[in-house]
């Protein structure tokens, strides 16, 4: 076997500086995401560090990525725990994906884009990001407040509209006729409906087809089973996320919280090589002028976040402290407004460094906005 | 007491109740196994204090300490009601002639007439076994029954 010496250098010594710059972030509790992005815009082309070698295992590794991340996401997800937000949460979810998507799709019509590029705009801008907002919620132990649930709510509504979103996106995105697009989302959707349905009464089964007590195993098969499904999905026309999304949704109990321990460092590691991807695929130099229209867009959101939050914290009864506090902590996107825009990429040129730029903005700006509005409560001695 | 509950989606539950002394306390069980412990001092809804977090080991260190002796006490409670009966807690230990074989072997309720009512095995407690339930060492064996049947099971099991 032949060993690259370029590919394992370059790669060693990009995941090392991330690693390193990801422990100062971390201390300040800013989300990593944004420096994934920094670090590809630096070494992608036009960057100031090219990396050749290892460009195309950081592009394979991508694909791996968006599957696991939407795999733990799915893995999430528990019936009861969406049938119980079904009941309570819906008016928060509803205004929170209509003040949210409101201005990214307004802003999509100005800039010219097309209907493609309008509704994944519009989701970029809806979606907050559930892994840094549940860290944070975590990190500045806000587990026991009065918002939490409602912001917790708000979430899985959001990345359950997700699993519907990102077909009719795929399918958009492909650019099929009206009518093909109308028909393949009802495809979408109804395999969606399926899965879940399936899931809920077969779950189980699914279950022991990767249940094992050997760790080994179990990663083998559950990632084998996600690619699998992935693949499956997106020759079916939708996308390789929502396959291994359904997968997720799949397994449900005690199963799930092992496949998640199992999983999570491997999608670590491979989300990172996808952010890093999106950062590469953008050229620095294309990054500057949608800039503006980057910021304007993030502070229009922002505002419209605390808005959401407001009002669902409201809901729950909570006071203005805990309102102002639910709201700030929702100004970040992530990871979703990133998959979103990976599915149009190739299809718009503006919308990749618009998003790229969007995301930076405000997964550095959400936290640090949190924390503005509610310093961290100190443990008490 | 009302101990409500929260649903904390993607994280697990929250439980909450009011002490009698009127403090409010809050406890945050996640999926992943460990607990944080909050308090809310005031009237204040927003006012949150966070006490501590024990992990999953942690949390079951303190159930064993709640959680075993508590159902002896019930039983103790409710024995004190009827004059003659006592409430007792036997070991399967390490050496028993039991540690690996059903409750039904030790034909303990024909020989003593006491009754095994419970198992408390670790943080688990089996209520009314059958005589098919196996016994291993480190059960506890919650017994109702005379003074002297109690004593009799405690026998039993040492030999």
């Amino acid at each position: 076997m032949h060993t690259s010496i370029a590919l394992l250098l370059e790669l060693g010594i990009v995941l090392i500086a991330l690693g390193a710059i990801g422990a100062v972030t971390r201390r300040f509790g800013v989300s990593p995401i944004p420096l994934y992005l920094l670090v590809g815009l630096a070494v992608g082309e036009g960057g100031i560090a090219p990396l050749p070698a290892a460009r195309d295992f950081v592009e394979l590794g991508a694909s791996i990525g968006v599957v696991l991340l939407l795999l733990t996401l799915g893995l999430e997800f528990s019936i009861e725990e969406f049938t119980v937000t079904l009941r309570q949460h819906v008016p928060s979810g509803l205004l929170d994906m209509v003040v949210n998507a409101a201005p990214g799709a307004l802003a999509g019509w100005l800039l010219g884009l097309d209907v493609t590029g309008i509704v994944a705009l519009a989701g970029i801008t809806w979606v907050s990001s559930s892994t840094i907002v549940s860290r944070l919620l975590d990190d500045l132990h806000r587990l026991g407040n009065r918002e939490t649930p409602a912001v917790l709510s708000i979430l899985l509504l959001e990345d359950f509209a997700m699993a519907v979103y990102l077909p009719i996106l795929a399918v958009l995105a492909t650019g099929g006729t009206a009518l093909h697009g109308l028909a393949s989302v009802a495809v979408a959707v109804g395999v969606l409906l399926l899965a879940l349905g399936a899931s809920r009464r077969w779950g189980h089964r699914v279950g022991h087809l990767v249940e094992d007590r050997d760790t080994e195993q179990l990663l083998l098969r559950i990632v084998g089973l996600a690619l699998v499904v992935a693949a499956i999905a997106e020759l079916a026309g939708t996308s390789a996320a929502v396959g291994a999304f359904l997968v997720g949704l799949a397994l449900t109990g005690p199963l799930a919280d092992r496949v998640r321990s199992v999983v999570a460092p491997l999608r670590d590691l491979f989300a990172a090589a996808f952010f890093l991807a999106i950062g590469i695929s953008v050229a620095p130099p294309s990054l500057l002028p949608v800039l503006p229209v980057a910021i304007a867009l993030a502070a229009v959101t922002a505002l419209t976040k605390i808005g959401t939050g407001w009002y669902a914290a409201a809901r729950a009864g909570a006071g203005r402290r805990g309102r102002l506090r639910a709201g700030s902590v929702l100004i970040v996107r992530g990871e979703f407004s990133i998959i979103i825009v990976s599915l149009v990429t190739v299809h718009d040129a503006l919308l990749g460094p618009l998003t790229t730029g969007y995301v930076l903005v405000l997964a550095v700006a959400g936290p640090l906005i949190t924390w503005w509005f509610s310093p961290p409560v100190r443990q008490s001695p | 007491m009302d101990v409500t509950e929260v649903l904390l989606p993607g994280v697990g539950l929250r439980y909450e109740f009011t002490t009698t002394d009127g403090q409010r306390i809050g406890v945050v069980a996640r999926r992943r196994g460990d607990f944080d412990f909050v308090a809310y001092p005031g009237d204040d809804p927003d006012d949150v204090r966070m006490l501590f977090r024990l992990s999953a080991e942690e949390a079951d260190a303190v159930t064993e300490i709640l959680g075993a002796p508590r159902i002896a006490e019930r039983f103790a409670d409710l024995t004190r009601e009827v004059p003659g009966l006592n409430a007792g807690q036997v070991e399967v230990t390490a050496g028993s002639a039991f540690d690996g074989r059903t409750l039904g072997e030790t034909r303990a309720r024909t020989r003593t007439g006491a009754s095994i009512v419970a198992i408390v095995r670790g943080e688990d407690v089996i209520a009314s076994p059958a005589p098919s339930q196996g016994l291993l060492a480190g059960d506890i064996l919650v017994v109702i029954g005379t003074q002297q049947g109690i004593t009799g099971v405690e026998r039993i099991l040492a030999g």
